[in-house]
């Protein structure tokens, strides 16, 4: 008899073993994953060996839709991009078009954009890093923090009325000048928040669990993270310093002094460090914009445009000019230039970018959405190859996947 | 950051790759290369490889259709990028409809493979050497390209939101 070496081999070898694995499909929903992701994962025991995600469950045809839109009725699409920092968005669309029409925006309304985006930012790094402590059994962190997302929907509520898609501003500014309500909220934020984020860090940055949890678990490292075109804080987690905001400065952030955090080893915990980090970022950048915007004094709001900024409704009433106006720009019966422009703003997942090719008409030729976690998603199976189960729901979370931007 | 002009990126396209670009033009401070559909592959690993140049991040990938424009109707549209150099570039192919064949750019950047397929699917463009193409956002039993302009966006038989009723 002899003794088969090369079954045992096999045994060993996952890859060429006749073991049967087990199929598991994970999603499209499930309690775990943050959004309708669907994964069929291919398991030997509770260890992934490989897996396949199917996405598309939400796809809303958006680039298609835009094509017979005018300029205005793009910025509601693009509020259901990403739609837990639908701000930044609005005011990268805004940027786009702006860029196309040439138009100068005054310094006053850069600050206010520079708030409201870091306002959008915080209350996206909330929700992503207070859901990674859900994920790793912490409920409570979620359920303290998240009170100050809902502060954070209150001054959009003052600043826009809505809350969540909140089309914010207009092209060349915004449509009201900020409420003294709006300060008032956001000084209160600057007061309250902190000491509270504090307390989450402390409650997750240094317990043993967590970092068990997250520590070398999803690492991608610096050459795979730029092969699979990473952008934001999940490239920053690997240890590459680039920031849009610093790169290419947009909005006036070159006035503004803050510091891009990075990690080391790319993994779930150096996600969750950046996001913390840039939450502070964050906070800085707002209080400057603030101290910034009330030394200009209130009344620049928007910029001069008669073609695409709606007039007064006063003079709507009395001035004919003002009339044909009011109703062009309503009814979007205003050509754009004719040229392409590409315009990337540093999104609270990445870099948010709009490809817009104008005819000459009133809608885009053709509108293109650079989504950052479309393009990072695929690096998913990679990331938790050879990983419990239960760690790839946390991977997942840490990535800061938005089905609504995922799909578009 | 350092970075490298427009202008000094045109002039090496035109002393290295000269014969494989087909025209230049710049538009909002980026610049839009067309280069010729066999040697796409070969201009963008050069750009990635170069020492100069190092275009090691592909931003963004995407197709655009022109019915119009005979025998190069279907285009592909890459936005190459360099971190550190700071400096973004533009390249387009185009290729006849009744011969939509581009060659992968996936051996050189990973993340072109999802791009790839988003525009196979909404364009009809098949990426030659594709590891995985088929359909990504839609589903695999659909039969049309969406994003091609003769795809219509509402129920084709409405006249009521027609240009004319607009006086347009």
């Amino acid at each position: 008899m002899k003794t088969n070496l090369e079954f045992l081999a096999d045994i060993h070898n996952p890859e060429t073993s006749n073991i049967p694995y087990s199929t598991l499909n994970l999603g499209p929903t499930h309690p775990a994953t943050h959004g309708i992701f669907q994964n069929v994962l291919k398991m030997d025991g509770e260890k992934i060996i490989s897996g396949e995600q199917t996405i598309g469950y939400i796809h809303r045809a958006f680039e298609k839709i835009a094509e017979r839109r005018p300029l205005y009725q793009i910025t509601p699409l693009t509020d259901r991009l990403n739609y837990c920092s639908a701000p930044i968005n609005n005011t990268g669309w805004y940027l786009t078009t702006e860029k196309l029409l040439g138009l100068k925006v005054p310094k006053r309304v850069d600050y206010m954009r520079v708030m409201v985006m870091e306002l959008a930012r915080i209350a996206d790094h909330i929700i992503c890093n207070s859901i990674l402590g859900v994920d790793t059994g912490a409920l409570t962190g979620f359920t303290y923090v998240y009170q100050y997302r809902e502060k954070i929907y209150e001054i959009y509520e003052e600043i826009c009325g809505a809350r969540l898609t909140t089309f914010m501003g207009r092209i060349g500014g915004f449509e009201r000048d900020f409420s003294p309500k709006v300060f008032a909220l956001t000084k209160q934020l600057l007061i309250d928040f902190p000491p509270v984020w504090r307390e989450f860090e402390s409650l997750l940055s240094r317990n043993r669990i967590f970092m068990d949890r997250t520590i070398n678990t999803g690492a991608i490292s610096v050459d795979r993270a730029l092969n699979y075109g990473f952008t934001g804080p999940n490239l920053r987690a690997t240890g590459i310093d680039y920031d849009i905001r610093t790169a290419e400065p947009y909005c006036s952030y070159e006035d503004f002094k803050f510091d891009v955090p990075v990690g080391t080893t790319g993994d779930t915990y150096d996600r969750f460090v950046v996001r913390n980090e840039e939450i502070w970022q964050s906070l800085s950048i707002i209080e400057q914009a603030m101290k910034k915007i009330e030394e200009m004094g209130p009344g620049v709001y928007h910029a001069d445009n008669d073609h695409y900024y709606l007039p007064p409704k006063q003079e709507v009433y009395k001035n004919m000019e003002a009339l044909i106006y009011h109703f062009k720009i309503v009814m979007g019966e205003i050509d754009a230039p004719v040229g392409e422009v590409y315009q990337a703003v540093e999104g609270a997942n990445g870099e948010l970018g709009y490809y817009l090719i104008s005819d000459g008409g009133r809608s885009p030729y053709r509108l293109h959405f650079r989504r950052p976690c479309f393009i990072y998603y695929q690096a998913y199976p990679e990331m938790v190859q050879g990983q419990y189960l239960s760690d790839a729901i946390v991977v997942m979370s840490s990535l800061n996947v938005i089905a609504g931007e995922l799909d578009a | 950051m350092e970075g490298i002009t427009n202008h000094e990126i045109q002039e090496f396209l035109q002393n290295n790759l000269g014969e494989s670009i087909l025209s230049v033009e710049e538009s909002f401070g980026m610049l839009a290369v067309e280069v010729h559909i066999n040697h796409i592959y070969k201009v963008v690993s050069y750009l990635y490889k170069d020492e100069t140049m190092k275009f090691q991040f592909l931003t963004d990938l995407c197709g655009v259709h022109y019915p119009d424009s005979t025998n190069r109707e279907l285009g592909v549209v890459y936005h190459l990028q360099s971190m550190t150099l700071n400096r973004r570039l533009k390249l387009k192919v185009f290729v006849p409809v009744e011969k939509p064949e581009v060659p992968t750019i996936t051996g050189i950047y990973g993340s072109a493979n999802w791009m790839e397929r988003e525009t196979f699917d909404f364009f009809g463009i098949r990426f030659l050497g594709h590891p995985n193409l088929k359909r990504i956002l839609n589903m695999d039993e659909m039969v049309d390209f969406p994003m091609r302009k003769e795809f219509p966006l509402e129920d084709p038989t409405r006249d009521d939101k027609a240009d004319f009723q607009f006086g347009r």
